[in-house]
């Protein structure tokens, strides 16, 4: 662990520690929206110790408060979090070798730390970035939800801070090296069309994982070659 | 509102679920070797789905317009970032756009 503050620079660590106070903040709301809603204090706590991925909390509460099922609760923050699948095989090799630091590892994998992830040069800075980040999120997201579960409604509408714009804004940063690169970027963009497209019809998550057939345009960029060997895998 | 114990099981449930999800690539990928062109697609899968969470929570509230605010400071702070400023000023700008929209009565 000790090599993994060593190769984190002050810019990176400035830049995790940046996200860390905008997600503790969502989290204050999280904590308060949740037993303004009714919901004993411990329930947004357990949630966000057991689950950890803000979406889906977000969305569990959101139907259990207003009188939906809670298995169709379940189900509705499990589709959410699918795309966790596809996370875990792009960033598997970052979380290091044996059993405790693949099941920690796993544990902190959300969003921002697969994005902090990708945005690094070498394995080296992509492993120190992920375990950064996910251990600072991991802090901060969870003593957000504890005062603002105790604290009540001060932070309940994070839209005037303009938080909600902080979050997409946070991966975009991210991504964009990754986008500079013409197949990638025409892959994101097919992506993005079909998930805008999709998004009003179906149940959240579902576009975003529909997305992923944008990586098919990506495929065709260097010519019928690439195409007919990755066919006959 | 549901039981306590109704609530404790849908959690152990979701974060369960979660947990599978979260594991299922790392576990795999110490199993096989994956050739650095399988490698690489996994990457862009990853980068596309990104892509794709930011042009949803950017755009839309659940299913429907999340207003002008919000794109207006995604559109900001990614001009921003794009313009390689440091990555604070991409979400500090990102953020105020929004936040300074609102103010002035954009919904």
């Amino acid at each position: 662990m000790r090599s993994i503050w060593r190769t984190l620079d002050r810019d990176l660590a400035r830049d995790i520690g940046l996200v860390c106070v905008a997600d503790g903040v969502v989290g204050v709301s999280f904590g308060a929206i949740a037993v303004s809603s009714g919901f004993p204090l411990w329930l947004p706590m357990l949630l966000s110790l057991v689950v950890f991925a803000g979406a889906a909390q977000f969305m569990f509460i959101g139907i259990v408060a207003s009188g939906g099922n809670p298995v169709a609760a379940v189900l509705a923050g499990l589709l959410v979090n699918t795309r966790h699948v596809p996370f875990g095989f792009a960033v598997g090799d970052v979380l290091g070798g044996g059993w405790a630091r693949r099941i920690a590892g796993s544990h902190l994998m959300i969003d921002e730390t697969v994005a902090f992830a990708l945005a690094q040069r070498d394995t080296e800075r992509r492993r120190a970035a992920y375990w950064a980040c996910g251990v600072g999120l991991f802090l901060s997201w969870n003593v957000g939800v504890v005062l603002g579960a105790f604290g009540g409604t001060a932070v309940s509408d994070t839209a005037v801070l303009g938080l909600d714009a902080a979050f997409p804004a946070v991966l975009l940063a991210l991504l964009l090296p990754s986008l500079r690169e013409p197949a990638t970027r025409r892959a994101a963009l097919v992506g993005v069309a079909i998930a805008l497209v999709t998004a009003p019809f179906l149940p959240a998550g579902l576009p975003v994982l529909l997305a992923l057939a944008g990586v098919l345009a990506g495929l065709g960029s260097g010519g019928r070659t690439k195409r007919t060997e990755v066919a006959g895998r | 509102m549901s039981t306590p114990l109704v609530l404790v099981l849908c959690t152990v449930v979701l974060a369960a679920g979660t947990f599978a999800f979260r594991i299922a690539g790392p576990l795999l990928r110490s199993r096989i070797e994956l050739s650095p062109r399988l490698e690489r697609l996994m990457a862009v899968a990853a980068v596309v789905l990104l892509a794709a969470l930011v042009a949803t929570t950017a755009l839309l509230e659940g299913h429907e317009f999340a207003g002008f605010a919000r794109p207006a400071g995604v559109a900001a702070g990614g001009v921003l970032a794009w313009k390689k400023a440091p990555f604070v000023v991409v979400v500090l700008v990102a953020a105020g756009t929004a936040a300074g929209l609102r103010l002035l009565g954009v919904p």
